[in-house]
């Protein structure tokens, strides 16, 4: 090969690279490994870890436990989705783009809204996404952040909006909080959660009006897609953007990622709307086929006057998602949120008999809050040791907020048996005593 | 009998059945036209008596999704598979994008439990071992680049410029000079996040024009620079597969001037094990471990961008971060928990792309480090072997000079052909290819842009450079329904993307699906 | 009809009692290709020579309209927004894109005749 270019040697193929800058062998990297050796390298590092189905398991807060299917497992490890490019070549890429066409559908049922695009990179970059898409489509610069979002959700559209210069004002994090009027001339959206962080589900049909009539945006963040098949949908509330974590229908939790942005909205604010959108259309043959479709919008075309940089999304995560979706069907969908529901539900009521315990959350899908007699963090911290992993202290979330050190968020899960709920109120009852 | 074989030839070239498929290529409907709304493919328990507790949020109303059988289930998306092109089918030869081969012990081993099935907010004593994988990854990085901190948080090489952007932001910022300086140079032929990226934090894009042979001077960047210029972004290698010989010197220049260099590393893959960006100078670079390191690209996602940072800005890099003592190791998410950092924010909910990164010490391990400098010389190597495998039929704009890891063409070969760049990609799809990235970079007109990667054996690129100039010469030759009407022996013939763009059709509805027959 | 006048970033302009219809080339509109969408200012906005009163887009390209002098708009052309492909068939007759009362006639003076702007075509091919 070296011949048919016509130079001596590999090295001659980096000529352009300053002799200074040749390095040799970077030190303190081991050389390569057998297969079985990589595995039992890393099998060494995974045992370190306590995998969620291990124990009983609780935690939630924008992450979900959830049993996802074989076959969908299989379906994303086919060769031909999992090692395949952007569809840029929709001729043989028509897989991809038939499934992100299934899949912009059914979010937007999910979501009642009008338009979905092919996925974000998670849920909060969703959220961070719609603000700024609420602020090119009102001209107005301020964000109000309602007191349930997520606080990592927050503090993203935070750190954008404060070096991107733009306004945001967080109300005060607390369960049940009520709305503060905050909306003024400057403000292009408030960002609600439903449910909350701390798992509250409420209508927000007069949210929705208050914020209209200021002529700022609805933003809905959804964290638990599940959700979907046992609450109203946001659209129906009135939300103009739903941002959504799309996780917990086909995708684990692998430690916070990768996960999948959903994000939907309504046809009159296409144009603004980022990300990437298949649509239908025919081939030369009047076949029905599908393409990438208004790229004017993106990063690729438009540049430093696009809606977003983004550009690789989330693809396999969304195959996941449709895969899962279309294996439920709505009638398993509705299932399955009500068992989560009912167990969340059994859950409450087992911990609420633990003396000391209150169940904080008055209306709730499959997480709640509970105050504990001794602050949260340590009440979780004990239960580890008792082999239950019970939520999310608030303090983790929320640190420096001594007002929530005495609260657990909590989620329950198709995934739960009346055996571990029996073994996290025997485990509470102890740590409590 | 005799009627019916009639009728099968009777369309031609093309014998027409009665499903409408042709062989192995089945034509499937969409879910919401095969399946039922009642109908599911799982079975769940049924809950013991319970009260609800939604309150006034209840759904009544259907939501309209119809669901599918499991055996339907897998053959709807078994179908939908094959239509698609992959890298185990064949070649992806797509210029900066890098589709190198997937390895599958990466998959098996994201998928063990340990990593797979951990939650972001478990607590920190029973995740020991993911935080120990992230340091390993971290250490890799900083390794590999010569740079002393990373942030893995980053979900795609776009996220990484954002991450990288704003710690230079916030180090202005700490200098008090977030407000002066608010320009930021990119050469033309640039990636599209570039621009965008930096225009998202607010910065003004300045355009920097590259040398005729395709890189950019040190001059022309001195020339560019003044007192309002925060930062340059330069891809190295850059898009026309080159390396920037005069990169140092550039950093220099704008160290001096006050400004900050940020490197796209999309194509860190031609050099990595060979050339440590922090020798460069470079003060922020995005890693794209979906590129560089292996893990799959999945048709558009997830991916993962990593980045690492300077001296100067290593104290910016967001949260969360991570501190090893001895064999323990520790998340630090919040501000409060620092010691002398100063992160400027958080970019994403949680941790970053756990998933990607288990994959991507999986590749680091099972290459060593020896293995992944030899990575990236076969890269360059077989990009050099398809670049002397044609030099003599197509027209490459910057003259025949060694490449990189991808070797770019412009459509000069083309020309008096009638053909474009487009059609010339489009028939590679019937000799079984996938095509080369086309129209990028947009400062070479018509471009080509290959990238074999060092997946590829010189059997495989053979075939290549043997299938491109048999169609080169049928192209001079003036075969051009060939390519005019290319792809022939695809599941579609070209999609009429104008009528998409015109009245979008993003979801299905049954009034729109009639409407398209 | 006025004579058109053109800028070098192939906008033309036709005046008839102070008020003058903008749009795109022909050669414009053949550039970009088949056009799919057009935005299009609110009525009454001021305008100010060379600002991006439109955008114009193709499904690989978009592409900004500026004003070729300072003025109010005083119509826009729906017709083009329902039917983008209009712009194809007739950019410099019924495919406009907007009308504005012009503010400085003398504005006008920098902007090029039908035949300098043929002649500047030569020089862009």
């Amino acid at each position: 090969m070296l011949a048919a270019i016509g130079v001596p040697s590999v090295d001659a193929l980096y000529q352009d690279v300053p002799a200074a800058f040749r390095t040799g062998e970077i030190e303190g990297l081991p050389h390569h490994q057998s297969e079985m050796a990589v595995e039992r390298a890393l099998g060494r590092i995974a045992a370190r870890n306590v995998p969620a189905g291990s124990v009983p398991f609780f935690a939630g807060c924008g992450a979900y436990k959830h049993h996802v299917p074989a076959t969908v497992d299989h379906i994303i490890q086919r060769s031909e989705f999992m090692t395949a490019y952007t569809p840029y070549q929709p001729e043989i890429a028509q897989g991809t783009l038939q499934y992100l066409f299934e899949f912009q559908t059914q979010v937007a049922a999910l979501t009642g809204m009008e338009v979905a695009n092919a996925s974000m990179w998670d849920g909060s970059t969703a959220a961070a996404e719609a603000v700024l898409m609420a602020h090119r489509l009102t001209k107005r610069n301020k964000a109000v952040l309602f007191g349930n979002l997520h606080p990592h959700y927050r503090a993203v559209i935070e750190t954008i909006s404060r070096y991107a210069h733009y306004e945001t004002m967080a109300l005060p994090s607390a369960p049940n909080t009520e709305f503060v009027e905050s909306v003024d001339a400057e403000t292009s959206c408030v960002v609600v959660q439903y449910p909350g962080v701390f798992g509250g589900a409420r209508d927000l049909s007069a949210l929705a009006e208050l914020v209209h009539k200021a002529g700022a945006l609805l933003i809905v963040v959804v964290t638990e897609a599940i959700s979907f098949g046992a609450l109203r949908s946001p659209g129906s509330m009135g939300a103009d953007i739903v941002a959504a974590e799309g996780q917990s229908i086909g995708n684990g939790l692998n430690f916070g990622g990768p996960y999948l942005g959903l994000f939907a909205t309504r046809q009159k604010f296409l144009r603004q709307m980022p990300g990437r959108l298949c649509g239908q259309t025919v081939d030369e043959d009047g076949k029905r086929g599908f393409v990438l479709t208004l790229s004017t919008r993106e990063q690729h075309i438009r540049r430093d006057k696009a809606t977003s940089n983004i550009c690789t999304n989330s693809g396999l995560c969304s195959l996941a998602f449709t895969a899962h979706m279309t294996l439920l069907g709505e009638a398993g969908l509705r299932k399955l949120a009500r068992l989560n529901h009912a167990n969340a539900v059994a859950l409450a009521d087992k911990l609420a008999a633990v003396p000391g315990v209150e169940i904080v959350t008055r209306h709730f899908f499959n997480e709640f809050t509970i105050r504990t007699p001794k602050p949260g963090a340590a009440v979780i911290d004990a239960l580890v040791d008792e082999g239950v992993i019970g939520g999310v202290p608030a303090s983790r979330l929320f640190p420096g907020e001594e007002r929530l050190d005495d609260l657990i968020i909590v989620a329950a899960t198709e995934t739960n048996t009346s055996g571990d709920r029996d073994a996290y109120a025997a485990a509470l009852a102890k740590v409590l005593a | 009998m005799t009627d019916m074989t009639t009728k099968f030839f009777a369309k031609g070239a093309q014998p027409s059945t009665h499903t409408g498929n042709r062989g192995l290529q089945i034509e499937e409907p969409l879910i919401f036209e095969a399946g039922a709304l009642e109908t599911s493919g799982v079975d769940f328990e049924e809950p013991e008596a319970f009260e609800s507790r939604l309150g006034d949020v209840e759904r009544h109303d259907s939501i309209g999704l119809p669901g599918l059988s499991e055996p339907e289930t897998m053959r709807h998306y078994v179908r939908l598979s094959q239509k698609n092109y992959s890298i185990d089918t064949g070649i992806f030869p797509l210029g900066s994008c890098t589709m190198k081969h997937n390895p599958r012990i990466n998959e098996k081993m994201a998928r063990l439990p340990g990593f797979g099935d951990i939650h972001p907010l478990q607590p920190q004593k029973t995740i020991q071992g993911a935080i120990e994988l992230m340091a390993v990854l971290s250490e890799w990085l900083t390794k590999l680049t010569g740079m002393p901190a990373v942030a893995l948080s980053p979900k795609a090489g776009a996220h990484g410029e954002l991450c990288g952007m704003t710690a230079i932001r916030a180090a202005l910022e700490a200098r008090g000079e977030a407000q002066t300086r608010r320009v930021v140079l990119v050469p033309d032929s640039a990636h599209g996040t570039n621009p965008a990226t930096a225009a998202l934090l607010g910065f003004e894009v300045r355009a920097v024009a590259a040398d005729k042979d395709g890189t950019v001077r040190a001059a022309a960047v001195r020339e560019a620079l003044g007192p309002d210029v925060a930062a340059m972004m330069i891809t190295n290698p850059n898009t026309c597969g080159l390396f920037e010989p005069e990169i140092a010197e550039i950093a220099a220049a704008l160290h001096e001037a006050g400004a900050f260099l940020y490197c796209d590393g999309a194509n860190f893959n031609a050099i990595a094990g060979r050339v440590r960006p922090g020798d460069l100078g470079i003060d922020a670079m995005h890693i794209n471990l979906h590129k560089t390191f292996s893990t799959p690209h999945g048709g558009g996602g997830p991916g993962s961008g990593p980045v690492v940072f300077s001296e100067s800005l290593a104290p910016f890099a967001p949260l969360p971060l991570i501190r090893k003592d001895g064999d323990s190791f520790a998340l630090i998410e919040n501000e409060s928990e620092t010691q002398g950092e100063h992160p400027f924010g958080r970019l994403v909910a949680f941790h970053g792309q756990m998933g990607m990164f288990v994959r991507a010490v999986s590749y680091m391990l099972s290459f060593g480090v020896d293995g992944v400098r030899q990575a990236s010389e076969d890269a360059v190597l077989n990009a050099n072997y398809i670049r002397a495998g044609l030099r003599d039929v197509m027209s490459q704009p910057f003259g025949d000079k060694v490449c990189m890891h991808e070797v770019l063409f412009d459509d000069s070969f083309l020309k008096g052909t009638g053909l474009s760049t487009l059609d010339f990609a489009k028939a590679m799809i019937d000799e079984g290819f996938h095509p080369m990235t086309v129209y990028f970079p947009l400062v070479v007109h018509g471009a080509m842009l290959i990238e074999p990667t060092e997946s590829e054996g010189k059997q495989s690129l053979d075939q290549f450079i043997g299938a491109l100039r048999s169609l080169v010469r049928a192209a001079t030759q003036g075969d051009a329904e060939r390519f005019k009407g290319a792809p022939h022996y695809a599941p579609r013939r070209r999609l009429d993307e104008t009528r998409a763009a015109r009245q979008p059709v993003l979801s299905y509805s049954p009034a729109q699906s009639k409407a398209a027959e | 009809m006025a004579e058109p006048r053109y800028t070098s970033d192939h906008e033309y302009i036709r005046v008839e009692n102070g008020i003058g219809t903008i749009g795109i080339s022909q050669y414009a509109q053949d550039k970009l290709g088949d056009i799919v969408f057009v935005e299009l200012p609110a009525v009454g906005k001021v305008l100010s020579k060379g600002q991006e009163a439109a955008v114009v887009e193709s499904v690989k390209a978009a592409s900004e309209v500026y004003a070729p002098v300072s003025g109010e708009v005083v119509e826009v052309n729906e017709a083009i927004v329902a039917n983008p492909e209009l712009v194809n068939q007739d950019p410099e007759g019924n495919a406009w894109f907007l009308k504005i009362r012009i503010a400085n006639p003398r504005e006008l003076d920098q902007l090029m005749p039908e035949q300098a702007y043929k002649d500047y075509l030569e020089t862009v091919e």
